[in-house]
């Protein structure tokens, strides 16, 4: 395939996502699962992105994006919480002075959330970078306990509502915004992976020495990943937190971390694309399609055995470990989405599937070829 | 370069057009949901959602409230409207205790077409839910979800239960009716049922002239509470406040008499479980919803001995109610969602209307009144059931033989 | 604070730290020569409870035996876990084998959940550990005043396995050059599976003496002492006995004197603060790597 040709595939593929998405919001009533599953993977999709990009493609195993998750969505919280329901949402312990007419636009507010997860990211990036791989992971993860303990700690009653969370937190308004800010995101992660500073974090990755030997300066390259990858949780924690309208410091536990993780792990470590395809195979599948294992079901007198609540649960868990111990390497390894590749699979599995079968959340990351 | 600026230009290009397309549609979803808004009986079968944690950290008491609702539907399995007779078919969806999964679990409900719903255990995530519900204009009953915010702001979130205000204020008014003026309270971190009870405890033990000597807190799944509860022996506390989940307060009621603590030991709705009694637990003083062995509420008694007997037709639901048939007060709760959905159902009939409707169901749910197992219930403006009573309850030696409470006292509050 | 108080502090402290040591040893164990973090330890432990209380209260069977059969089957069940979750991912990157661990840890909560319900069950009582014990004005049930006991005494036990049996050198051996040691033909994987047969023996005594004055078990039961103790393992050098049995007493002493001091509410956070602050200075804890032999 030609590159022409195949960036006339990707812009049809993109627009076809979009007419897709159109087609969801004229036939879908507003509370509908499609919808809210679409953005509830959406936003694990960029999560798992900004996740990707520290351990996927930096190398740097980190545990703490739930921490970051939860500033960023308390950030937004506490500054969009319309004016005219604080008193209702802080109604035990009141709203400090210097929030009570604080009320900012979503986007703006946004931005500032995922400022402040990535402010904090630098202040404590400076010394935790300096450990080595396990090392790291657990002082970030040691990180994230403190965070989630902190903002539902007392002295903090009057901003964070304490472990009463907060609630009233403006919706997304709009069915394509949280897909528009993922969107955004995901490409502006995907230039700086295509950058200078994409592939110095992979020869990070590979090999810090020689990446030192080549020139590259280690602790500035890995506290910019950092950072970006902090940046961007603080978002995904931020529309999160527009998802759910109402948040506590029990909504971003380490399981969190450990889920977006594992969406990384299936879509394959350092594949962008594949952390988006793994993001909605995996909501859709928890939230959706397997969701009828927690029913009884009874066929004609035949009770179908094993079903009862929980199950789902065990089902879930047993696929993850069949994925991680068989499928090593995931989804896409640390291939991205192209169309070669895409041709090739489809010669090789021949006639079973054809492209139209190929999800539609498969072709989302038809952007990334190269 | 070339390349990435292409992908740039592709990337605003859409997103544009998703973007123009928003503020079109958006104007189109609001007109088709006035059109047709909630969620409409199809057929001759009604369905109910059962919103509940059945795993998780609240999986124990949601799995109990389940059955409260399974049992009440077993009951009422029928309603006749207009001449029709309406089966009431119940979809029961898993929450987790997690307000990320409620939120799809309650609109994994609603497109399954139920008309109202029934829970959830645990206020986070009926708060998190809450809005699902009201943008789908399907009306939720909450069952044990005690905390103010769930039906503030939110006109289709009812409930059967009192508030966590109410409850921290009887608690703290029954110590001072009792005597004790030196209280310790202790609550747990991120848990907005146990810190909000707690608070209310504090404010009104204070402003009724007693005195907090000691304010403990504890993180989610902690299991060891040895130091605490030495600091709470050593400030001389009378009493001790500490509302969690059962699961803490098994591992809190065997340390509290390990430590040597005398005092007294109270807390809130959630206790009121089989799993806590133990000769340990002697002694320790809760509020509760209603009183199992309360002979002049009829309701009660045909409930308890009905769904005793439930319970024991499959050892399954003896383990789901961890492992014996005494009634949980979320179970009556349960049933009692589920009778005020089907009182509003029942008040359908004789109406002019074609098909029902869950904003219909919603209208007749604020009218509605009746005598439930936990009392009489009528809704105020708030959609809260209108209650000034609770039943203080405690364990004594006989509570281990037939592991069930003995009443002690109703507790009001006059200035609330 | 009085005299008795301290003390009835000190014991407190000292009883959970030295649960966590247990706990921790199984932790630096297997890092020691897996490299692993071995993140379903903490529900291991969670299972040995729900092993106890499957043969005590399910099936009537005398303590005595009970515990020699939970001990068995904590044992079997991580020998298995390690069969087949950890032995094919030994070649691959370790982030993998990591996130296996992930996943059993995972799989093994769900599974508590599904088997055995959310709610809480009574951990049985075992008599002799439960009488209440004064000694002076301090009050302790017996499993409290015995943990410390018990884990020095496995320690040195454990230490001296490794030092002396051939089956310690070997795992010494093993944690020191992986290939090498396999060169000079020792059996690896007989060598990890001895390793975690002791991690889970240990696992499986520290929940019988966790859960008997703390009598409450549930699928997540396992998930904070295992954190914890994880920490612990960390804080004194993952991969060194001596350090994780520190790092237990450390973690449980300071938290219960931050609790002490009326500030119940950050003890935790004090902990991870502790952590960084020490992995800062010796960035492989305490007694980490060369400073002392590991396993």
């Amino acid at each position: 395939m030609s590159a022409k040709k195949k960036n006339i595939c990707t812009i049809i593929a993109l627009i076809a996502l979009g007419v897709f998405l159109v087609i969801v919001e004229q036939t879908t009533t507003e509370s509908s699962m499609m919808r809210s599953v679409l953005q509830l993977s959406a936003i694990y999709a960029l999560a798992a992105v900004s996740m990707n990009l520290l351990n996927g493609f930096t190398g740097l195993f980190s545990l703490g994006h739930a921490g970051f998750m939860a500033i960023g969505a308390y950030v937004f919280a506490i500054i969009t919480i319309p004016v005219s329901k604080k008193g209702n949402v802080y109604y035990l312990y009141g709203v400090n002075d210097i929030l009570a007419n604080v009320e900012l636009q979503p986007v703006l507010a946004l931005i500032i959330a995922g400022v402040v997860a990535a402010a904090l990211a630098a202040l404590i990036g400076a010394p935790v970078l300096r450990l080595k791989s396990d090392y790291f992971a657990i002082a970030t993860l040691g990180f994230a306990e403190i965070v989630r303990i902190v903002v539902a700690s007392s002295p903090l009653n009057t901003i964070t509502n304490g472990s009463l969370g907060l609630k009233s937190i403006p919706g997304f308004g709009s069915f394509y915004f949280p897909f528009i800010v993922v969107v955004v995101c995901i490409a502006i992660i995907i230039l700086l992976i295509n950058s200078t500073y994409g592939r110095a974090f992979k020869a990070i990755r590979e090999d810090e020495i020689a990446a030192e030997a080549m020139g590259i300066n280690l602790a500035s390259h890995k506290q910019m990943s950092f950072i970006t990858s902090s940046f961007f949780a603080g978002i995904s924690g931020a529309l999160m937190a527009m998802y759910l309208g109402a948040i506590t410091s029990t909504t971003f536990p380490i399981t969190l971390t450990y889920n977006i993780l594992l969406i990384v792990v299936i879509g394959g470590m350092g594949s962008v694309t594949g952390s988006i395809v793994a993001a909605f195979l995996v909501t859709f599948a928890k939230e959706w399609w397997l969701r009828f294992l927690d029913q009884e079901m009874i066929i004609g007198t035949f009770q179908v055995p094993f079903l009862r609540t929980g199950f789902r649960m065990v089902v879930f868990s047993i696929i993850l470990m069949l994925v991680v111990l068989f499928w090593r390497k995931g989804l896409m390894g640390q291939k991205e989405f192209s169309w070669d590749g895409l041709v090739r699979t489809l010669k090789k599995i021949g006639g079973i599937f054809t492209g139209k079968n190929r999800k539609p959340s498969a072709s989302e990351g038809g952007g990334a070829s190269e | 370069m070339k390349k990435t600026a292409l992908l740039l230009a592709l990337l605003l290009t859409v997103s544009v057009f998703m973007a123009g397309c928003g503020g079109g549609g958006e104007e189109g979803g609001t007109t088709e949901g006035e059109a047709t808004g909630g969620n409409t009986v199809e057929g001759t079968t009604i369905k109910i959602g059962v919103f509940e944690p059945t795993t998780g950290e609240n999986g124990g008491g949601g799995m109990q409230e389940v059955l409260g609702v399974r049992y009440a539907n077993e009951k009422f399995p029928t309603v006749d409207i207009n001449g029709t007779t309406y089966d009431i078919e119940l979809v029961e969806v898993d929450n987790q205790s997690d307000k990320a999964a409620a939120v799809t679990a309650a609109q994994s409900l609603i497109s399954e077409g139920v008309v109202a719903v029934v829970g959830s255990y645990g206020s986070a995530v009926a708060i998190a839910a809450g809005e699902t519900f009201a943008e789908a204009q399907v009306p939720a009953m909450g069952a044990s979800c005690t905390n103010p915010q769930v039906t503030l702001d939110n006109d289709y979130y009812f409930r059967v239960c009192f508030l966590d205000p109410f409850q921290g204020t009887v608690m703290a008014q029954y110590a001072l009716d009792e005597g004790y003026t030196q209280a310790a309270v202790i609550s747990q971190n991120g848990d907005d049922y146990s810190t909000g009870l707690a608070s209310y405890f504090k404010q009104a033990f204070e402003a009724n002239g007693g005195t907090i000597v000691a304010d403990e807190t504890y993180q989610t799944n902690e299991s060891d509470f040895n130091a605490i509860l030495t600091s709470v022996k050593s400030s001389g506390a009378e009493v001790i406040f500490c509302p969690s989940s059962i699961a803490t307060a098994t591992l809190i009621i065997p340390q509290i008499a390990a430590n040597g603590i005398t005092a007294q030991v109270m807390a809130g709705d959630t206790w009121e479980n089989a799993a806590i009694i133990s000769p340990e637990a002697v002694g320790v003083v809760l509020s509760t919803f209603f009183d199992e062995n309360d002979e002049t509420n009829t309701v009660a008694v045909d409930f308890v001995n009905g769904f005793k007997e439930y319970l024991n037709a499959d050892p399954q639901r003896i383990t789901w109610n961890s492992g014996s048939d005494t009634v949980a007060a979320v179970s009556a709760l349960g049933y009692d969602a589920y009778v005020a959905i089907y009182q509003a159902l029942q008040a359908l009939d004789g109406t002019d209307l074609e098909t029902i409707n869950s904003n219909d169901i919603r209208d007749a749910l604020a009218g509605v009144t009746f005598d439930g197992v936990t009392g009489a219930i009528s809704f105020d403006e708030n959609g809260d059931a209108v209650k000034d009573t609770a039943y203080i309850k405690t364990i004594t030696e006989e509570s281990l033989q037939t592991s069930s409470f003995q009443f002690v006292k109703t507790q009001t509050v006059a200035d609330l | 604070m009085t005299t008795s108080i301290f003390l009835q502090y000190c014991l407190a402290g000292i009883s959970i730290g030295s649960i966590y040591a247990l706990i921790a040893i199984g932790y630096t164990m297997v890092y020691g020569i897996l490299r692993l973090i071995n993140f379903a330890h903490g529900d291991i432990f969670m299972m040995a409870a729900y092993f106890m209380i499957f043969a005590m209260v399910d099936h009537m069977i005398p303590w005595q035996i009970s515990m020699v059969l939970m001990i068995l089957a904590t044992i079997a069940l991580g020998v298995v876990i390690e069969k087949v979750a950890y032995k094919p991912l030994r070649t691959a990157p370790r982030m993998s084998i990591m996130i296996s661990a992930i996943g059993v840890s995972y799989l093994l909560q769900n599974l508590a959940t599904y088997l055995f319900s959310a709610l809480p069950k009574q951990y049985p009582s075992i008599p002799v550990l439960n009488q209440t014990i004064w000694l002076g004005d301090v009050s302790t049930s017996i499993a409290t005043f015995i943990t410390p006991i018990i884990t020095i005494a496995f320690v040195i036990l454990l230490m001296l396995l490794i030092r002396y049996t051939k089956v310690g050198m070997a795992m010494r051996a093993v944690s020191k050059d992986f290939e090498t040691a396999r060169l000079m033909g020792i059996k690896i994987n007989t060598v990890i599976s001895v390793t975690f047969a002791i991690g889970c023996f240990l696992a499986a005594v520290g929940s019988m003496l966790y859960f008997t004055p703390r009598p409450s078990v549930f699928p997540l039961a396992g998930s904070l002492p295992g954190l914890k103790c994880f920490v612990a393992a960390v804080f004194g050098g993952i991969g060194s006995i001596p350090g994780a049995v520190l790092g237990g007493f450390v973690i449980g002493l300071s938290e219960t004197f931050i609790k002490a001091a009326g500030y119940s509410e950050f003890s935790d956070v004090f902990t991870f603060i502790l952590l960084i602050a020490v992995l800062m200075v010796k960035p492989t804890g305490l007694f980490g790597e060369k400073l002392m032999e590991k396993v």
